[in-house]
C-alpha cells in the first residue's frame, strides 16, 4: 500500500485501489509476488535498502534550499571555459522551468516534435553564423568532448593514415585531458607546440585558455600548406565581434555555448557546438537537424542523416554520442533570438571594454600585465600572486592561480562597472587615485589595429531580428511549445527511454543560485553544498545498485560506457593483459555499446538471441572459445533490450568471468530494478546509470542526461580523474572523460531531491508499479497485437514488446503506420524498431495513472478496429486513416476531402479526443526528400512576409 | 560481353574485357528501401575481394558495398551523388556504382550465376 500522504503516492500514477485492480488483470494477489513471478530469484534482494524514509516535498525543498546555501561564492572571474551568464526570465520561466520544453523526448518522431526541431535548427543557424562555417549540429556534450570528437574526425578525414594529433597553443588543461583520455586507446599519440610529419590535425584554442586571441590566420595557413586539419575551440561570446575561424578557413570550429544564458551549474550541462565545412558533413558526430516537406508538401523539420549515428551504424557511426545536450543548445539559441545580433554586439563590447578598462587601470597601479590582444581574461604576473588569490577567496571572489607568479581574472556578461571599481579596489592596496578619464582615453585598442573584427553581418534572418521585446518572445516559445508533445500532453510509452515523472519539486533547486551559479573550479571550502550533496547520492547509487565505486563524471549514458570499458581495459592492462580487447555484444544492444566499444579500441563480436530473445548461450560459448585470451568484457543490458528478466544472467557472468572477462552491464533497464535486484551483487563488474531515465533527470527534448557509473572495488583504480580537481569524491586518476569534474552536478539535485524524498520504500514501489504497468498493458494489449517476448511465467519486466510484422506482412500496415497514427489519437508512439525491427516497444514506467494507460490501450485498441477494417475491405487498402495519418488541421478543413473515410473517423476516432485534442501541426514527414535535398540551416520565413504585406 | 555475376553481399558483376562493372542487385535496393546517398569510392584505390570499398545508405540503414573482386577503381558512376535515387530505378543497368580493373579474371569464377544467386536468395 502506497502512504497518501507521501511524495511517493505522487510520483506512482496509480492509486492504491487502481493497483489492486491491475493486479487482478494480471493474476497477482500483491505486488510482491509479480515480482516474485517476474524477477529470477537468485537476484531477487529481499532485504530493504539502507536509504532513509522519504522525506515531504516541503521538506526536501528546505534541505535543498540549505544546501544551495553551503556553496559559498560571491563573484568568479575563473573563466578556463566557464562564465557568468544572465538567462533572461522569459527564458528561465518559458524554457527552463516549463515541462512543454524540459520534459520532452528526443525528436525522432519528428510530426509531434516540430517546436523544439525548429529552435534546434534556430541553434544551428546561430553556430554556422557565429563560426563561419557551413554546417553545424544540434550539440555536443561539452567542449572537451567535442574537441575530442573533433580530433576523431580529423582522424578519419585523413583515412587513419596518419597518427599525431597536435595541441598547436595552451587549450583548456580539461581538453587536453580528454584528449589524451580519447587518443589512447586508438594508438593516437597528442602531442603539444609544433605538428610533426606524422600529424593529422591539430588543436587552436581561441582565445587560448589565458586568454591570448591567436593568429589564427598564420597558423591555419600553414596547416593547410601541410594538409593538416585545423579545429578552432573558439569562444562563442567573442566570436560575435570578432572575426570568425571559418574567415580564416577552419575545418572544424567546436566550443562551448554556455555563456549564451545557461547557468555554469558546476560544470554543466551546456550545449557544445560543432561546426564544419560541407564537404565533411558525412563524417559528423551528433545530432542533425534538417529541413524536409510532409507529404502535402508542407515544410517541415527533422533529423537528418541519421546513417552516420550509433543507432544505425553501430561500430561503424561516426560517434557513440547519442544523448545531446538539447535543452541547453535551445536555452542558448533562444538567448541569441531574444538579444538579437545588436544587442549581442553590446553585451560582447561591453565586456571587452570592461576588460580593458581594467587593465589599463591595474597597469596604472604598477601591475604587470601580460596580455596583448585579448577579449575578456587579464593573466597578470605579480610575486605576491599566491597572497592576492588567498586574500581574493577569503574575501569570497575567484581568480585562477595560474602558478605562483601568475594569475588570470575573466570578465563576462554579469560583470558591472562596479564590479569593476572592486576589483580595482582589491588591487589598490595602498590607495592610489586613479583618473578615470585618462584611463578611457588610454585604453588598448586591440581589434581595430590588429584587424580582428568581424568581417560580416551576422544574425540577420529574421527570426533573429523579431522576438525582441518579451511580448514577442514569449509568445513564440508557447507557438513552439504548443506544436509538441511532451509529459505534460500526455504519455509518452517509449520502450527503453523511462519517460517517468520530472516532479517539480524535483526541478525547483536546479536554478537556485548556489547550485546553478557556481563556478566548476570554486576552492573546496566554497562549495560544501555540492560537496555534501554529491558525497551522499554516492553512497545512495551504491546501496541501490551494489556497487562499490561510483564515478559521477559521465555525462551521459554513452559517456558511461565508454569511461566503463576505458576501467576494464586498464584493468587488464594492470594486469598484464593488455591483448585482451575483444567486446562480446549481443545483437540486441543498443548502438551505442558497439560505438562505444570501438571507441576503446575493442574489437567488437556479436553474440546472437535464441528464439525467446534471450542471449542463445551455445553461441555465447562459442564466442567466449573464439576469443580466448583477448576476450576482454561482455556489454549486457539487464533486463534485456528485450523487456525481459533473463533468467540465466548469472550464468552468463560466470562464463565471462572464468574466460578472464569482464561484464559490463548497460543500465538503461534500471527501473526494473531499484530495491528489488542489486546489479553490483549478482554478476555485473561496472554498470552505467541513466540518471535521466531511472533517477528523474527530463529529457530536455534530447539532453540533457548524466550517465555515471557504478564499479566493484577491483576496478575503482581506473575511474575518469581530472587534471584541475584531483583526489575528491572519486576522482583517482588524471584523466577525464568529461570536461568538469563530476559532469553535470546541475541536474544532480533532481536525481537527490527524487531519491530522498521517495525514502526506500517509495523506491521499491515505483519498480514494482513500473512492472505492474507494462504487465498490465501486455495483458490489456495481448488478444489484438502479439506479444513478442515474455520471461518466467509469460512475465514482462518493466517494458514489452508488440510485433506488427504479421500486420506488415498482411496488409502493408507497418509499425511507422501504427506510430504515426497514434499522433491522431494524441500519443507519442512507443520505440519503433528496436530492438526488433517491425515491433513497437512500450514502457509505461510507474508514473503513469491506471485512467491513462488505459486511454493508450484505448487508442491501440481503436487502432485495431482500424486495422480490421482494412482487413475486411471496409477501408481501402491505401487510402485509410493510418496510411494517412497524421491528419492536420488544414486536411481535415479543406474545401476538399476527397478521402474514402470521413473526416471525422480521420482525426477524432474515439470520443474522448473531443475532450483533449492534439493536432499535429504537419502531415507525415517524407524522411526521404529530406536525406536527398539535405538543408540544415534556417528556412525563410514566409508567413512574416504575408502579413506585413497585408 | 559476358553474363552477370553475383555475391552473396547482394552485388552483381559484368565483365567487359578486364573491367568489372559492378552494382548492387534488385534484392538487394528493394531491402535497403529509397536510397539517398552513395558514398563512392575514390578512383585509383586498390582493392582486394571481399574489401569494404564504400557505403550506400537509405534513410534508416547504410549498408557497405564490398568489392567482389581483386582491382582498382577505374571509374565510379558520378550520376549517382546528384541522384542516389537511380540505383532504386534500375540497379543493374544505370544504377551500377563502379567499374574495377580486374586483376585475377579466374575469380569470377568464384561468383554465384544469376540462378545460383536466385537459389541463395530463396534460402
Amino acid at each position: 500500500m502506497i502512504n497518501i500522504n507521501s511524495f511517493a503516492s505522487r510520483h506512482i500514477g496509480p492509486r492504491n485501489d487502481d493497483i489492486a485492480a491491475m493486479l487482478k488483470v494480471v493474476n497477482c494477489q500483491s505486488l510482491g509476488e509479480l515480482i516474485e513471478k517476474t524477477v529470477p530469484e537468485h537476484i531477487l534482494f529481499t532485504d530493504k535498502l539502507k536509504l532513509k524514509p522519504g522525506m515531504s516535498e516541503d521538506f526536501n525543498k528546505i534541505n535543498m534550499q540549505l544546501l544551495s546555501l553551503k556553496n559559498k561564492f560571491k563573484k568568479t572571474y575563473i573563466g578556463l571555459g566557464y562564465h557568468n551568464t544572465i538567462t533572461p526570465s522569459v527564458i528561465l520561466r518559458n524554457i527552463l522551468e516549463n515541462p512543454g520544453w524540459y520534459t520532452a523526448y528526443t525528436p525522432y518522431q519528428p510530426e509531434v516534435s516540430q517546436g523544439r526541431l525548429e529552435m534546434l535548427m534556430n541553434f544551428q543557424q546561430l553556430i554556422i553564423d557565429l563560426t563561419g562555417m557551413d554546417i553545424a549540429n544540434a550539440s555536443l556534450l561539452d567542449e572537451s568532448t567535442a574537441a575530442a570528437e573533433a580530433m576523431m574526425m580529423a582522424y578519419k578525414i585523413k583515412k587513419s593514415k596518419q597518427h599525431t594529433f597536435c595541441i598547436q597553443n595552451s587549450c583548456h588543461p580539461q581538453t587536453l585531458s580528454v584528449l589524451k583520455t580519447r587518443a589512447n586507446p586508438l594508438g593516437i599519440k597528442i602531442i603539444i607546440g609544433q605538428p610533426d610529419e606524422d600529424t593529422f590535425g591539430c588543436l587552436i584554442q581561441n582565445p587560448d585558455t589565458y586568454g591570448e586571441i591567436e593568429n589564427l590566420d598564420k597558423l591555419i595557413s600553414d596547416n593547410k600548406s601541410k594538409n593538416i586539419i585545423s579545429v578552432v575551440a573558439a569562444d562563442i561570446m567573442s566570436m560575435v565581434i570578432m572575426k570568425s575561424p571559418g574567415f580564416y578557413d577552419a575545418d572544424i570550429v567546436i566550443g562551448s555555448s554556455q555563456r549564451f544564458g545557461v547557468p555554469m551549474g558546476f560544470g554543466g550541462p551546456h550545449a557544445a557546438f560543432f561546426a564544419t565545412k560541407d564537404e565533411f558533413k558525412r563524417l559528423m558526430p551528433g545530432r542533425l537537424i534538417g529541413v524536409s516537406v510532409d507529404r502535402n508538401n508542407k515544410r517541415s523539420y527533422r533529423m537528418a542523416l541519421q546513417t552516420r549515428e550509433q543507432h544505425i551504424r553501430r561500430e561503424k557511426a561516426t560517434s557513440n554520442i547519442c544523448t545531446a545536450q538539447a535543452l541547453l543548445a535551445i536555452i542558448a539559441a533562444a538567448y541569441a533570438i531574444y538579444h538579437g545580433p545588436e544587442r549581442l554586439k553590446n553585451i560582447a563590447t561591453t565586456i571587452n571594454y570592461n576588460a580593458r578598462y581594467l587593465k589599463k587601470s591595474l597597469e596604472k597601479l604598477g601591475f604587470k600585465i601580460l596580455s596583448r590582444r585579448y577579449f575578456d581574461t587579464l593573466v597578470i604576473e605579480d610575486i605576491k600572486a599566491k597572497d592576492l588569490f588567498n586574500k581574493s577567496v577569503e574575501e569570497g571572489i575567484n581568480f585562477r592561480l595560474i602558478d605562483d607568479k601568475t594569475l588570470s581574472l575573466t570578465i563576462d556578461e554579469t560583470t558591472t562597472l562596479e564590479d569593476i571599481d572592486n576589483l580595482i579596489n582589491f588591487f589598490n592596496t595602498e590607495n592610489k587615485t586613479l583618473d578615470a578619464k585618462d584611463i578611457e582615453e588610454n585604453l588598448d585598442v586591440i581589434f581595430r589595429e590588429d584587424d580582428l573584427l568581424r568581417e560580416n553581418k551576422i544574425l540577420t534572418h529574421p527570426i533573429f531580428n523579431i522576438y525582441h521585446s518579451e511580448t514577442e518572445m514569449m509568445r513564440y516559445l508557447k507557438k513552439l511549445e504548443n506544436k509538441d508533445i511532451a509529459l505534460n500532453r500526455s504519455m509518452i510509452p517509449l520502450g527503453s527511454c523511462t519517460m517517468k515523472l520530472n516532479a517539480a519539486s524535483e526541478m525547483l533547486p536546479i536554478t537556485l543560485p548556489g547550485f546553478a551559479n557556481a563556478h566548476p573550479f570554486l576552492e573546496k571550502h566554497q562549495r560544501e553544498g555540492y560537496n555534501q550533496m554529491m558525497k551522499e547520492l554516492i553512497s545512495m547509487l551504491k546501496d541501490i545498485t551494489g556497487f562499490d565505486a561510483i564515478s559521477l563524471q559521465p555525462n551521459a549514458g554513452a559517456q558511461g560506457e565508454f569511461a566503463g570499458l576505458l576501467a576494464i581495459k586498464k584493468y587488464h592492462e594492470a594486469n598484464k593483459q593488455g591483448d585482451r580487447n575483444i567486446c562480446l555484444i549481443p545483437n540486441s544492444a543498443h548502438g551505442t555499446n558497439p560505438a562505444s566499444a570501438q571507441m576503446c579500441g575493442m574489437e567488437v563480436s556479436i553474440v546472437k538471441c535464441d528464439n525467446l530473445g534471450n542471449v542463445d548461450l551455445n553461441h555465447l560459448d562459442e564466442k567466449i572459445k573464439e576469443a580466448g585470451n583477448k576476450l576482454s568484457a561482455l556489454m549486457i543490458t539487464y533486463p534485456s533490450t528485450h523487456g525481459v528478466f533473463e533468467e540465466s544472467i548469472s550464468v552468463i557472468c560466470e562464463k565471462i568471468h572464468n574466460a578472464g572477462g569482464q561484464v559490463y552491464m548497460d543500465g538503461a533497464n534500471l527501473n526494473a530494478m531499484v530495491g528489488i535486484a542489486k546489479p553490483g551483487k549478482f554478476g555485473p563488474d561496472v554498470s552505467h546509470m541513466n540518471l535521466h531515465k531511472t533517477f528523474c533527470i527530463p529529457h530536455g527534448g534530447g539532453g540533457p542526461g548524466m550517465g555515471p557509473i557504478g564499479v566493484k572495488s577491483h576496478l575503482e583504480n581506473f575511474l575518469p580523474g581530472h587534471p584541475i580537481v584531483q583526489n575528491e569524491l572519486g576522482l583517482t586518476s588524471l584523466d577525464a572523460v568529461s570536461a568538469a569534474p563530476w559532469g553535470s552536478p546541475a541536474i544532480l539535485p533532481i536525481s537527490y531531491s527524487y531519491i530522498s524524498m521517495m525514502g526506500d520504500e517509495g523506491l521499491k514501489l515505483a519498480t514494482q508499479v513500473a512492472i505492474l504497468n507494462a504487465n498490465y498493458i501486455k495483458e490489456k494489449l495481448k488478444k489484438y497485437f502479439p506479444l513478442l517476448y515474455s520471461g518466467k511465467n509469460g512475465m514482462v519486466a518493466h517494458e514489452c514488446i508488440i510485433d506488427i510484422r504479421p500486420i506488415k506482412e498482411e496488409l502493408n500496415i507497418s509499425e511507422e503506420d501504427i506510430a504515426k497514427r497514434l499522433i491522431d489519437y494524441g500519443f507519442h508512439a512507443p520505440t519503433m524498431s528496436f530492438p526488433v525491427p517491425g515491433t513497437l516497444m512500450i514502457e509505461p514506467t510507474e508514473s503513469e495513472s491506471k485512467e491513462e494507460i488505459d486511454r493508450f490501450c484505448t487508442a491501440m485498441i481503436s487502432i485495431h478496429k482500424e486495422i480490421e477494417k482494412v482487413r475486411n475491405g471496409t477501408y481501402d487498402s491505401e487510402d485509410n486513416p493510418i496510411k494517412n495519418s497524421p491528419h492536420t488541421i488544414e486536411e481535415v478543413s479543406s474545401d476538399e476531402w476527397d478521402h474514402k473515410y470521413s473526416r471525422s473517423e480521420a482525426v477524432f476516432p474515439h470520443s474522448y479526443l473531443y475532450n483533449n485534442k492534439y493536432w499535429s501541426p504537419v502531415a507525415r514527414i517524407d524522411n526521404v526528400y529530406g536525406d536527398r535535398n539535405l538543408f540544415c540551416v534556417c528556412p525563410p520565413i514566409e508567413e512574416y512576409e504575408d502579413v506585413s504585406n497585408a | 560481353m559476358s553474363e552477370k555475376k553475383y555475391t552473396e553481399e547482394h552485388e552483381w558483376v559484368k565483365l567487359e574485357g578486364d573491367t568489372a562493372i559492378v552494382g548492387i542487385t534488385n534484392h538487394a535496393q528493394e531491402s535497403l528501401g529509397d536510397i539517398v546517398f552513395v558514398d563512392l569510392p575514390a578512383v585509383g584505390k586498390e582493392v582486394k575481394a571481399k574489401e569494404e570499398l564504400c557505403v550506400i545508405e537509405s534513410v534508416k540503414a547504410a549498408s557497405d558495398i564490398y568489392s567482389p573482386l581483386d582491382g582498382e577503381v577505374l571509374e565510379v558512376n558520378e550520376n549517382l551523388s546528384n541522384d542516389a535515387s537511380i540505383v532504386n530505378q534500375d540497379a543493374e543497368n544505370e544504377g551500377w556504382i563502379f567499374k574495377l580493373k580486374v586483376l585475377d579474371i579466374a575469380q569470377v569464377n568464384n561468383l554465384m550465376t544469376l540462378d545460383q544467386y536466385k537459389e541463395f536468395l530463396d534460402k
